[in-house]
């Protein structure tokens, strides 16, 4: 690890399909905690496959950190793919709730920043107005930032979320005619499919 | 059919004869069901570590997968231990546990463990079995995941209801086995250049090269580069080949430490960099292009910066790289070598290195030594000369004191015709001497226990000797140890002793000729220490190649290194 150590530290994307099993969540966050790699966020959801959840980990560190953590998932038994967000362009969301004071004077301001970033009113009180606001980091940074001055009073964000661009669904995936959608399987499912994958780690990095 | 029996019959179809267990409450219906499968054979343990252990000596010592099994809550956590030790050391075992029924799963009921939870980090993957028919499915898929890639423990944890539930599914035939992974051509090709371009050669070879060990030692022959193997790979290359550098590390030879530490490229194949193998990590080969010969990717570039990073199966790798062999000349290398050799010392004065030589010289290639943790561990595998590989057993990668006996048993019972030794010292014999009890149960004869009684935890008072100025704290036996002999006697075990020089020779006929498994006591000198030794916190070339007599003239490296252990 020390030979990484020089790189710069910087927000890692990471998306893990995992199979949908007890303890799997625990795995992969003791997995980080051991190391003392650090989790920014972490959201987990279901995916369009039955069994196959998809959690999308923002972990700060170098390089080196995230490569070391990437090899160390992929060992797990319970995890399917690991796809590294740095390699290939991506999208990615965030949703964040965030409730700001108002007062009779700042009340028209505040409305007026938040419909230029197109968020959304989603509960109005007394003296406060809570939004809702998606979009990517910059967005979402730039959001909180106008709003400060104002005074927030919570804040509430999901975590991350990120798909690779293009075509390609990160598991091998048949379409039907009707537009219906399966998962091509494996052999011996869950075993071999690691067994498959662990063979095609790239053996020069 | 119940899924207890399903279980029993799992196993049988999947080879297993023999499982070290100890039975209790949640586990009943699997012990009530093993009456009907006698084709398996139970060994009775007297703790759950000493089943875990045993197991992995199956294991260690045949390369195939050890069986253990435990009930709920305590039971299960006494395995605790030897799975942490299978997982460092890449063991391929299976661990059966029973658990309380489902109803009662999480409600803090009568011997109830997390165990899956518990042992998540210690094994290569766990599993509840929740439903009687996946009963077979889990077990096989548990074997496979234990035995395929680098092996390593599972676990599988079985409520109660569901071993006495009806069993309706089928009982599957065990997962195929997979190819080993062949390294990618250009790779092998890009190795074999830095080989080539090497005027100071050095392999090292690991416990992954041990099943590898025709291979990689035909590579070194052709290739003509001199071999250092780490402790779990004593045996994967022949100790009277000339190119043999002996052991790397803490307490590693002169030869091996200085040769690697002035190598120009290194060979690793199956082994992971452990701290005890290269000191301080930035003054470890320094000159070295590094190949590194792996089959797990998380561990290249793990520890050390790889030039040559090979994925692949040893046996392999090593075939591979066989096919391109260019020998590879080096006089000056060689006499350099040969100078570094000559300055082992082999110890001549009654003491622990005095008899584990003793004894190590009686062995023969066949037989298998054991060993505990501690200062006779370092000394034996300095002083042992394996031809063979998994002749040797070792707890290297979690050092577990109690895992030497245990380890010899279950060697004993794989290989009845063969004579497992076993060399602990006063302190580790103690942590799992209620074994002595498994040898009648399962009339084993065939294991031979010494005891190095050096009256202290050897190898922490070195430590203090060295790095905590002889403050000797809390590592003093003497006056409160067993009569070893009539300990022995006391589970019917025959046992001698010798105490000095003189008495050795006879003792040890005595004891290898006894036609049981038998105990012999060594008594020796107290204060002596295993050198070469490099201290915690230098580089391999920091060595201190002999013993700095009783008051060490400190020199700056082990200064500062005294400091670290002091300030940690
Ligand atoms: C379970 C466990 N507890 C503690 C240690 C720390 N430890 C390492 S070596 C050692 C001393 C071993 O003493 P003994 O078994 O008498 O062997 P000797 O070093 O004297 O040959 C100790 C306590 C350990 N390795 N394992």
């Amino acid at each position: 690890m020390s030979s990484h150590s020089r790189d710069p530290q910087r927000d890692q994307l990471l998306s893990i399909l995992v199979h949908d099993e007890p303890k799997v969540l625990t795995r992969i966050t003791a997995l980080f905690g051991r190391r003392g790699y650090n989790i920014k966020s972490l959201s987990v959801g279901q995916t369009e496959h039955p069994g196959i959840s998809r959690m999308t980990i923002v972990v700060n560190g170098d390089r080196g950190v995230v490569e070391q953590a990437i090899k160390q998932l992929e060992r797990l038994i319970d995890v399917v793919k690991v796809i590294d967000h740095s390699l290939e362009k991506f999208v990615d969301r965030e949703l964040v709730l965030v409730k700001v004071a108002i007062t009779p004077e700042t009340r028209v301001e505040v409305r007026q920043i938040a419909e230029d970033f197109r968020t959304r009113i989603v509960d109005v009180g007394r003296h406060a107005l809570t939004f809702e606001v998606t979009g990517d980091e910059g967005k979402i940074t730039a959001f909180i930032e106008q709003m400060r001055p104002f005074g927030i009073l919570e804040t509430m964000r999901t975590g991350r979320i990120a798909l690779t661009r293009g075509s390609n669904a990160d598991i091998a995936t048949h379409v039907y005619h009707d537009g219906e959608t399966q998962t091509l399987k494996p052999v011996v499912e869950g075993v071999e499919a690691r067994e498959e994958r662990a063979r095609h780690v790239p053996n020069l990095f | 059919m119940t899924g207890a029996k399903a279980l029993w019959a799992t196993l049988a179809n999947h080879g297993i004869t023999t499982v070290f267990g100890y039975p209790g409450g949640a586990i009943m219906p699997v012990y009530d069901a093993l009456t009907f499968y006698p084709e398996v054979r139970h060994i009775l343990t007297r703790h759950e570590q000493g089943a875990a252990h045993a197991a992995e000596g199956w294991a260690k010592a045949t390369g195939q997968l050890g069986v253990c099994m435990a009930t709920s809550g305590p039971g299960a956590t006494n395995l605790v231990t030897g799975l942490a030790d299978a997982m460092l050391d890449s063991v391929p075992l299976l661990a059966i546990t029973g658990n309380v029924a489902r109803h009662l799963m999480g409600t803090d009921a009568f011997q109830e463990a997390d165990i899956t939870g518990i042992t998540l980090p210690i094994t290569k993957h766990n599993f509840v079995v929740r439903e009687v028919e996946d009963i077979p499915r889990v077990l096989s898929e548990a074997i496979y995941i234990a035995r395929t890639g680098r092996p390593g423990p599972v676990l599988v944890d079985i409520p109660k209801d569901v071993q006495l539930a009806a069993f309706h599914g089928e009982l599957l035939p065990p997962l195929p086995r997979r190819d080993a992974l062949k390294p990618a051509p250009e790779v092998v090709e890009r190795a074999q250049e830095v080989l080539r371009s090497a005027r100071r050669p050095v392999m090292m070879l690991g416990g992954g090269a041990l099943d590898a060990a025709q291979e990689v030692t035909q590579l070194a022959r052709a290739w003509n580069v001199p071999v250092s193997t780490t402790l779990m790979g004593l045996g994967a290359f022949p100790a009277s080949d000339p190119l043999w550098l002996g052991m790397p590390g803490m307490h590693g030879s002169v030869a091996a430490n200085r040769a690697i530490s002035d190598a120009d490229v290194l060979l690793s194949i199956g082994m992971r960099f452990d701290d005890r193998v290269t000191g301080r990590v930035n003054g470890f080969a320094p000159h070295a292009q590094i190949i590194h010969v792996e089959l797990d990717a998380a561990e290249i570039g793990k520890i050390v910066r790889t030039h040559v990073p090979v994925r692949g199966d040893a046996k392999e790798t090593a075939r591979a790289l066989l096919a391109g062999a260019a020998r590879l000349e080096h006089p000056e290398w060689d006499a350099q070598i040969a100078e570094w050799k000559s300055r082992t010392q082999t110890p001549d004065h009654w003491g622990a290195g005095y008899a584990i030589k003793a004894v190590c010289d009686r062995l023969t290639p066949d037989d298998i030594l054991s060993s505990d943790v501690g200062q006779h561990q370092m000394i034996a595998a300095q002083e042992a000369r394996f031809e063979k590989p998994r002749r040797w057993l070792n707890s290297g990668g979690l050092g577990t004191m109690g895992f030497g006996f245990p380890a010899a048993i279950g060697a004993a019972l794989a290989e009845p015709g063969v004579r497992s030794v076993v060399i602990a010292g006063d302190g580790g014999f103690q942590m799992t001497a209620q074994e002595l009890a498994t040898l009648k149960h399962a009339n084993i004869r065939n294991v031979k226990i010494c005891i190095v009684n050096n009256s202290f935890l050897g190898m922490v008072r070195q430590w203090q000797e060295l790095f905590h100025e002889k403050r000797y704290s809390e590592v003093w036996l003497g006056d409160s140890n067993p009569d070893f002999v009539k300990l022995a006697a006391a589970y019917d075990v025959p046992a001698y002793r010798a105490t000095t020089a003189d008495d050795l020779p006879a003792a040890i006929d005595a004891w290898l000729d006894d036609p049981n498994s038998a105990l012999l006591e060594v008594v020796v000198p107290n204060e002596h220490g295993v050198f070469p030794m490099v201290p915690a916190g230098a580089a391999l070339y920091e060595m201190i190649e002999t013993e700095p007599g009783r008051t060490p003239d400190l020199s700056d490296e082990m200064e500062k290194a005294a400091e670290e252990a002091n300030n940690a």
